[in-house]
């Protein structure tokens, strides 16, 4: 019980404890104007060997490269080929048709969870694009952008969600813990920030055996609560470590705005300043903006010139998981009314605005996208969907916890083979 | 009685003059060797650098091998294994040193979450080849947080091996054993017999290693294998499960009480050596377990549950299991809290009594 008595000879005031409470709850008019989102080409780019302490305001204003007009602004322009666009935009409608194809599975009862990127997407294409394909991610789960960029193979994205008995990572992972050695994508945990201490760690490796490629990790704003990320900034600042700190500012962990890792008294990107790590604030629905932040950071960190933190400042459009139902927390009209808009009608339009893309073409490429996604899923479903048998062997069960099998787990093996043989008469009852 | 390099398997090449040396050079000694022949490992942790770590087991390892391979960090349990988790995914083999075993849980989420699934949940794609060397156990008047004996909270999780040495030849070639192992392994180090055998008489002289037989330690590389108990003693009467510091307390005692033991030194608890306790408890039928930490939940009740169930029909006595309290451990009453001699010789005075 708490010792709740004033003492009776003081007139000190009551304390207030203060829990951070979103601006707008279902049923409310969302109105973001009070975000200052700046002029897209105002902020200045210094050159990649800056000391962080000379560039405080990048980690509090807003990176912006595509303006209203829909025409690339300022020294933050990575002015890219338009092939190289239209490829960006390629990517990102590629992964926005996923999204959608793998939620409906979900809802379809083909697998047990998914999770989308909408509104997200140029955080991890845009960034994967600016980095060399050697390069080494350690994703959180929310960047299947990277792999779409990176050439991994639909179907092989597409088994591990259904988790089936051509899924790579033998049906052992939650859908969407994608692991790809080969395109330089580190396993996903699925438990939160683990990754950025390790990403970190890999990138003193690297520096440690005077390698020339970097490591960049993700983490969501609500993450960097967890010590982990903490400990990531202290070991990249103290060892100068060849890495980039991206942190996807969508607003919303699950149904806790960005209020309760602190968002309500500083930027994310700031965080960076107090462990003297470069930080950038980036408009997160500007592809162009996102590329340019990678791609300074990057060359600041093959540099030897150190970390950089990226905030990406972007909203998540749908829900944390299929497991959650927005409405119930936020207002509906956030999304319509979000300030920046949608990264790949943004860059659409740009690409329309340089006179180098059109509608026809955008249906046409969209078309494109859900009839592959839709043959692949076909393709996929031959292996199986999660439930119906076709997974891998059960006594894969038991391989990968060590290299060898040690005895107590061959018991057990064992014993999982009774029971199966107890149950359906058969060690292999599903072929 | 120390083993001879040749009868440790295949896996030895033991070499070179003998001599006698404590646990610690035996520590540092298969660092240095590991840091010499593989060029992939790096050593890491607190004060572990130019200082040489606050018992030495890593002293002249920086300046022999450079900063590069031997370096401080900061003061951040997760980041120390967290990044060792991400040199280990780029090819390289960490072997962190956590300064005390009570300091390890604020690296845990990266031990039991990260390190210990990386392999099963990536189907091999990646792997945490680490060490994680920390000294544990009481004795040394510690307190509290200098004395902790956690193994169990590790022997728990699938996915990771939990090693203990009890004497400068088994420091040495488990170490080398557990830095060469692709798995990541918890490596504790018995810090109460760093500098000689402890028999837990506390109020007589401190032995050094150099009158233990064990103490005789090839210089070149040689490796024991994980997974092997160590036969301390043959005996018919009861057999012994122990490791670490406490080896070598129940020996003096069974030697003190003239009471022919079996005694097993398990040195890795998983994997575990069933094989040996199987064969000894059904010689004996009578078994004593004895570890220094708290009791509820301890490894003392899995070794308990093992034989119970593998070797009931061979047992003439109840499983008696001799630890800790279930308490911290206390600072002026360390002594009190130890499972010294007098629990111990109880416990042996009930086994062979019934």
């Amino acid at each position: 019980m708490a010792d709740t008595a004033k003492p009776a000879d003081t007139n000190r005031p009551a304390l207030a404890l203060h829990v951070p409470e979103p601006k707008y709850r279902p049923g409310d008019t969302a109105d973001f104007s009070h975000i200052d989102i700046g002029t897209a080409g105002a902020q200045a780019r210094p050159d990649e060997s800056v000391h962080p302490s000379q560039i405080p305001d990048l980690a509090y204003g807003l990176v912006r490269v595509l303006g209203d007009d829909n025409q690339a602004h300022g020294a933050w322009n990575p002015r890219l080929s338009p092939d190289t666009l239209r490829q960006m935009l390629g990517h990102m409608a590629l992964v926005r048709a996923f999204d959608e194809r793998m939620f409906r599975g979900q809802r379809q009862g083909k697998t047990s969870f998914y999770m989308k990127c909408t509104g997200e997407e140029a955080t991890s294409i845009a960034p994967a694009m600016a980095l060399a394909s050697d390069d080494m991610v350690f994703p959180s789960y929310r960047q299947q952008g990277i792999l779409i960029a990176r050439g991994y193979p639909l179907l092989e994205m597409i088994n591990q969600i259904y988790s089936n008995r051509a899924d790579k990572l033998k049906g052992r992972q939650l859908p969407i813990m994608y692991s790809s050695r080969e395109h330089s994508f580190f396993s996903i945990s699925g438990n939160l920030a683990t990754q950025c201490p390790q990403a970190v760690g890999w990138a003193m490796a690297s520096a440690i055996k005077g390698d020339s490629r970097i490591a960049a990790t993700w983490v969501g704003e609500g993450s960097t609560a967890e010590g982990d990320f903490h400990a990531a900034c202290t070991f990249a600042a103290v060892y100068n470590a060849p890495v980039i700190l991206n942190v996807v500012n969508n607003q919303w962990a699950i149904s806790s705005f960005s209020g309760f890792a602190g968002g309500e008294r500083t930027t994310f990107a700031a965080r960076g300043l107090g462990y003297g790590i470069a930080a950038l604030r980036v408009d997160g629905n500007d592809a162009l903006a996102c590329y340019a932040a990678a791609e300074w950071a990057a060359n600041r960190a093959r540099g030897n010139h150190g970390p950089t933190l990226i905030e990406y400042f972007t909203y998540r459009a749908e829900g944390h998981s299929t497991s959650d139902d927005p409405s119930g927390y936020r207002s509906a009209q956030e999304r319509e009314e979000w300030p920046l808009g949608d990264p790949i009608n943004r860059l659409k339009n740009h690409l329309i605005a340089i006179g180098e893309w059109d509608e026809e073409r955008q249906a046409a490429m969209d078309l494109e996208c859900a009839g592959r996604i839709k043959a692949t899923t076909k393709e996929a479903e031959k292996n199986g969907i999660l439930g119906h048998g076709l997974h891998h062997p059960f006594h894969t069960m038991f391989e990968d916890v060590y290299e060898d099998l040690p005895w107590h787990l061959e018991e057990q093996a064992e014993q999982a083979i009774r029971e199966r043989i107890t149950k359906f008469g058969t060690e292999r009852p599903f072929g | 009685m120390s083993d001879e390099p040749a009868t440790l398997g295949e896996n030895v090449i033991a070499q070179g003059p003998e001599r006698r040396i404590n646990m610690i050079e035996a520590i540092n000694e298969a660092l240095d060797i590991m840091l010499t022949r593989d060029p992939d490992v790096v050593i890491m942790g607190e004060d572990v650098g130019y200082f040489g770590g606050v018992f030495r087991a890593t002293a002249g390892l920086q300046a022999k091998h450079g900063k590069n391979r031997v370096f401080d960090t900061p003061i951040s349990e997760c980041g120390i294994i967290g990044a060792a988790v991400g040199m280990g995914a780029y090819g390289l083999r960490p072997v962190p040193e956590i300064q005390f075993a009570d300091y390890i849980y604020p690296g845990l989420d990266q031990l039991i979450s990260e390190a210990a699934r990386l392999r099963y949940r990536s189907a091999g794609d990646y792997i945490a080849p680490l060490t994680v060397r920390s000294p544990f156990g009481g004795g040394i008047f510690g307190g509290q947080t200098h004395s902790q004996s956690p193994e169990a909270l590790f022997t728990h999780v699938a996915g990771l091996k939990t090693v203990i040495p009890a004497t400068p030849y088994d420091a040495k070639g488990l170490l080398i054993a557990a830095i060469e192992d692709n798995d990541p392994v918890i490596f504790f180090e018995p810090k109460r017999i760093y500098n000689g055998p402890f028999t837990g008489f506390y109020d007589k002289p401190v032995e050094p290693w150099k009158r233990h037989p064990d103490s005789v330690v090839p210089e070149g590389y040689y490796r024991i294998p994980l997974g092997k108990a160590r036969h301390v003693r043959e005996g018919d009467a009861l057999t012994v499960l122990a490791y670490g510091t406490m080896v070598h307390v129940a020996q003096a005692v069974c030697e003190a009480k003239g009471v022919d033991a079996d005694i097993l030194d398990l040195r890795t608890l998983v994997p575990l050596d069933i094989k040996s306790i199987e064969a000894s408890v059904e010689k004996t039928g009578r078994v004593l377990i004895v570890h220094e930490a708290t009791r509820t939940s301890g490894f003392g009740a899995e070794l308990s549950a093992l034989v119970t169930e593998r070797c009931f029909y061979h047992l003439e006595a109840p499983v008696e299991r001799v630890t800790g309290f279930d308490t911290p451990y206390p600072h002026s009453l360390e002594w009190a809290y130890f499972p010294g001699p007098v629990r111990i010789g109880e416990a042996i005075d009930k086994l062979l009594s019934e």
